[in-house]
């Protein structure tokens, strides 16, 4: 086994398998999108939104909380010595080690480019996690379960915002456009198959994002198409996030997200 | 054996009868959100389930369980989160959404819109999604125009 130095406090080092990186992709997916929706706290258009936006990132917390102890439970059953937390996750460490695709880490913007990129987050996860459902290990399939529930709030409230904007004022159709055109071209990322993951979803062990990419287009679609916004799908995509590869605002959402654990090693409540 | 059940018998009639944190007209038994109460290895181990993924009571009621235990005089106790199978409001018993209503809450009925738990009617309107709690949802009645959470479907 390679020495696996770990500054105490510092970085850790994952031992990632197929499947370890299947759950800390889709755990980071719903952190940091968490994380970016609890950014609107305070500042939202309304009162109503402001909780809305609020419960929407807890959800998401919430669910990248069980993955994180999921993922916990993994590394210590090869290595026991490890102790790894869910915590160790999410705050120790850097850009290059996080797995979510590049839509979820893309800046609020303004409301429509938040609930657009929200639209097209929740599209994909409730269709994955519905699909989810018929996975081998009872204990994902449970979680696929919740978070299903969970998502398909996500997706009307996201959805109905989307086409409330589109279908709205001369401005907020400009803005809602504007967003869409923006970021279409991160959504394609949600669908890679990840090669060493193959033998996994062989297995039932996980399920293959790719399967879906049609139902979700026709979804987006069916959605741009109320909204009377005009969608076209980019002939290339974003990518890169889930090898690690991210933009720069990854790296500033960390330093706030994981600020106060890295200033003091171990502190709890 | 008799003392162990015993045990287990007083420790689930203490779990089960605490309230809720945020709805504490209903105890975490009624709803659903306590699992079992089993005395293993010595240890009072008691399984909960979070209703939604992020639901922040989910610690409070944890911290509740350990310190109504230790008061009891039970000093190994365990509490533990099970994920399946998932909660869901369809478990809720009659009485239990009788309570509800009772408590000004529109409770869950699958398929159905929720009607004014003060009036009865069945004019109400959705003011927001996301209400006071993230298990609840924000309406308003158009009969008696009194504003209502309702319980939703999960």
């Amino acid at each position: 086994m390679s020495a696996i130095c770990e500054v105490p406090g510092g970085n850790i080092a994952v031992a990632e398998t197929p499947m370890l990186r299947w759950v800390l992709a889709y755990a980071d997916d719903a952190l940091i999108l968490g994380h970016r929706l609890s950014e609107w706290c305070s500042r939202a258009p309304s009162m109503e939104e402001d909780m809305a936006l609020a419960n929407l990132g807890l959800d998401l917390l919430g669910q990248a909380r069980f993955l994180y102890s999921h993922a916990a439970t993994l590394e210590n059953a090869a290595q026991p010595a490890l102790e790894r937390s869910e915590d160790d996750y999410a705050y120790r460490r850097d850009a290059p080690q996080f797995r979510n695709a590049l839509l979820v880490e893309q800046p609020n913007g303004d409301f429509a480019a938040t609930m657009v990129r929200h639209m097209l987050y929740a599209s994909f996860a409730d269709l994955y996690w519905r699909a989810s459902l018929a996975v081998s290990d009872p204990a994902i399939a449970a979680f696929a379960a919740r978070s299903e529930k969970e998502i398909a709030y996500h997706e009307r409230h996201a959805a109905d915002w989307v086409i409330r904007l589109g279908d709205g004022t001369a401005e907020s159709r400009r803005r809602a456009q504007s967003a869409l055109d923006g970021l279409l071209a991160f959504a394609d990322e949600l669908f890679e198959t990840e090669a060493d993951q193959l033998p996994l979803m062989a297995a039932g062990a996980i399920i293959d994002p790719a399967r879906l990419r049609d139902a979700y287009r026709h979804r987006i679609e069916q959605i741009c198409a109320r909204a009377t916004l005009s969608l076209a799908w980019p002939r290339w995509h974003q990518s890169g996030g889930r090898q690690g590869r991210h933009g720069e605002h990854l790296g500033h959402l960390l330093a706030e997200l994981q600020f106060l654990p890295r200033a003091y090693p171990g502190a709890s409540w | 054996m008799v003392n162990e059940t015993t045990a287990q018998e007083t420790a689930w009639a203490i779990a089960s009868a605490l309230p809720d944190p945020e709805i504490p007209a209903l105890t975490i038994a009624e709803l659903g959100i306590l699992r079992s109460v089993e005395l293993m290895e010595g240890v009072i181990t008691v399984s909960i389930t979070p209703t939604y993924s992020g639901c922040p009571a989910t610690e409070m009621i944890k911290g509740d369980i350990e310190t109504a235990l230790r008061d009891a005089g039970f000093s190994a106790v365990a509490v533990r989160l099970i994920h399946s199978p998932a909660w869901t409001t369809d478990t809720l018993s009659a009485a239990t959404l009788e309570k509800l209503r009772a408590e000004g809450i529109a409770p869950p009925h699958r398929g159905q819109a929720p009607h004014c738990p003060l009036c009865g009617s069945s004019a109400v309107e959705q003011i927001a999604a996301f209400g006071s709690t993230p298990c609840k949802s924000l309406w308003r009645c158009i009969t008696c125009r009194e504003p209502f959470d309702h319980f939703k479907c999960h």
